[in-house]
């Protein structure tokens, strides 16, 4: 299958970005060769493999559920773009 | 001074010869002199250079040093540094001073090393030519118009013009060992799990690994002893003893065992790094391995399948950049959903862009089976040659890339080609082991690397090979005129 301008529109609204309208036929070109590269994968029979999630296929390690970190709260928000009395500011949610 | 290696480094400063304050001066002063140029270094950290050479000189003299105390190093800007930008060559983390170290900075702080500021690199690691950067393309020392290689392009380009002794590289497909073989170094990309990714800026969590970058196979043994190691603030790294990597560098090869794989020397390979690899390999066999061609049958399908799993983890890992909590934010955004979009849209480069977005079809409703999962699946298929392989052989050997550096621009505009060359790495990160490039010869002046992968946690065995291949030959000790 091939991606669409209205595809590319979707999948950007999806991830969160906004990208040109200008841009858009070049990145259509660009997702569809990469996606028929991808194609490839299709040409062997994967009936019963058993998917590969970590290399080692270790399991996800447990901690205990205890505090393991100091508040750093000032710190953390010296760094962030708006913030005031502790709260990361956003544009009004809700009216 | 900047022709040493670490250890003759490490001796002249137990030794008294020199203190880490005039060797550390000495670097600055070859970044100041030569940075303009190359474009290695995003930030210079010069004060915090000082003061660590200081803390270092205190050490030396009190005796409680240890092998690397004192010695400068070049960090890759994905690496969290504590009070210093950390950007990972995108407009989206310009301004991000990060407020903790990664543990990887935090090891090799500890262990007394000098940070001479934090390089140059493709964006958030995604690239094999370091173009795009936010910062600029970074210059191939051995010519300057031509890419030093990518993501780690400016850990090469400083390593390999002596701007730096040593410095730390990432690699989920190659990003170590392709720009390393670009730059004529000696680079290592361990088995996935062997060195903490805490702090280190995910691209692809299952394939990225930290590693050395240095002139030579005992430099890079140095610093992956005290790079490596178990840490619990990273769920997949390894709870596993480390070697003293430099112990086993003089082993014999006698008997070693290695294979050729049919695939790695097929269509696509330029005909001058094929006749390099050819002569390094006979280099080998002088030193006592047996060769025997092997097959690793599903090498076609690496490339697709790291392009359905890494932008699949890049899309999800890169979510957290909103515009929120740090990094970029878009002006006088009208509402939330403008905010993220603007913010995403202005802060990241189209590669970025475009892997996010055929990550996010990639794991769209209706689509995680035909592409995900499928590519799980072929990511076990290749493994799978592997293991085969290696209960026939102890080693593999090829090429680290198809051709030598590359110009500038020269595939900026055609992705899938850029991908493609980057065959004969992406398998060592999908089946998670890890494999080294060393310099192997020249091309029209220009630098290729040899590739050696090992399996699982052999990387002793990877620096040994290394080591013995570099006492016979003297391609790593060649540095490009201009930098001499």
């Amino acid at each position: 299958m091939s991606l669409e301008k209205s595809d590319v529109e979707k999948i950007a609204h999806l991830a969160r970005l906004a990208i040109d309208e200008s841009s858009i036929p070049d990145y259509a070109r660009d997702l569809n060769n990469i996606l028929s590269l991808v194609e490839e994968m299709s040409s062997v029979n994967t009936d019963g493999i058993r998917p590969m999630a970590h290399p080692l296929d270790a399991n996800q390690r447990l901690r205990d559920d205890v505090v393991s970190e100091t508040d750093q709260r000032e710190l953390f928000q010296s760094i962030a773009p708006k913030t005031e009395a502790g709260v990361y500011l956003v544009p009004k949610v809700i009216e | 001074m900047h022709n040493k290696s670490l250890k003759q480094l490490s001796d002249a400063l137990h030794q008294g010869e020199m203190t880490s304050v005039e060797l550390t001066r000495h670097f600055l002063d070859r970044i100041n002199q030569h940075n303009g140029e190359l474009n290695a270094f995003i930030s210079v950290t010069d004060d915090l250079a000082m003061r660590q050479a200081i803390a270092a000189d205190e050490r030396l003299q009190s005796k409680t040093a240890g092998p690397l105390t004192g010695i400068p190093l070049a960090h890759k800007d994905i690496f969290c540094t504590k009070g210093v930008r950390t950007s990972c060559g995108s407009k989206m983390l310009d301004p991000f001073v990060s407020p903790y170290d990664a543990t990887v900075v935090e090891k090799l702080g500890a262990a007394g090393m000098v940070t001479l500021g934090k390089t140059n690199m493709d964006e958030f690691a995604m690239g094999s030519s370091n173009e795009t950067s936010f910062y600029g393309p970074v210059k191939n020392p051995w010519n300057t118009e031509r890419v030093p290689g990518g993501s780690s392009g400016g850990s090469a380009a400083s390593v390999a013009a002596r701007l730096a002794p040593v410095a730390t590289g990432t690699d989920t497909g190659g990003s170590i060992r392709q720009p390393s073989s670009l730059c004529n170094l000696t680079g290592l990309k361990p088995t996935y799990g062997r060195v903490s990714r805490y702090g280190m800026i995910a691209f692809a969590s299952s394939l990225d690994q930290a590693g050395p970058m240095a002139a030579n196979a005992e430099d890079a043994a140095m610093l992956l002893n005290a790079m490596s190691g178990f840490d619990e603030r990273d769920s997949t790294c390894v709870n596993r003893e480390v070697p003293d990597y430099t112990a086993t560098l003089n082993d014999s090869l006698e008997g070693l065992r290695i294979g050729l794989p049919k695939e790695y020397f097929g269509e696509g390979l330029d005909p001058a790094v094929a006749a390099i690899i050819e002569t390094a390999i006979k280099q080998f066999e002088k030193l006592g391995a047996t060769i025997k061609e092997i097959s690793l049958p599903n090498t076609n399908l690496a490339v697709p399948t790291y392009y359905v799993v890494a932008p699949a983890e890049c899309s999800s890992n890169l979510s957290r950049m909103d515009g929120v909590r740090f990094g970029h934010r878009a002006e006088n955004p009208k509402d939330l959903l403008d905010l993220y979009q603007r913010s995403r849209g202005e802060g990241f480069g189209d590669e970025v862009k475009r892997r996010i977005m055929v990550g996010t079809y990639a794991l769209s409703a209706g689509y995680y089976d035909a592409y995900y999962l499928k590519a799980q699946q072929c990511r076990r298929l290749i493994s799978n040659d592997f293991q085969q392989a290696f209960e026939e052989v102890d080693v593999i050997m090829g090429p680290t890339a198809p051709t030598t550096a590359f110009k500038l621009g020269d595939r900026t505009n055609d992705p899938v080609a850029m991908y493609l060359a980057d065959i004969y790495t992406i398998s060592t990160n999908l089946a998670g082991l890890p494999g080294i490039s060393i310099p192997a010869g020249f091309a029209d002046g220009l630098p290729a690397g040899l590739q050696i992968i090992g399996n699982y946690f052999e990387e002793a065995r990877l620096l040994n090979v290394a080591h013995q291949y570099q006492q016979a030959t003297d391609w790593h000790r060649q540095v490009p005129k201009a930098f001499q």
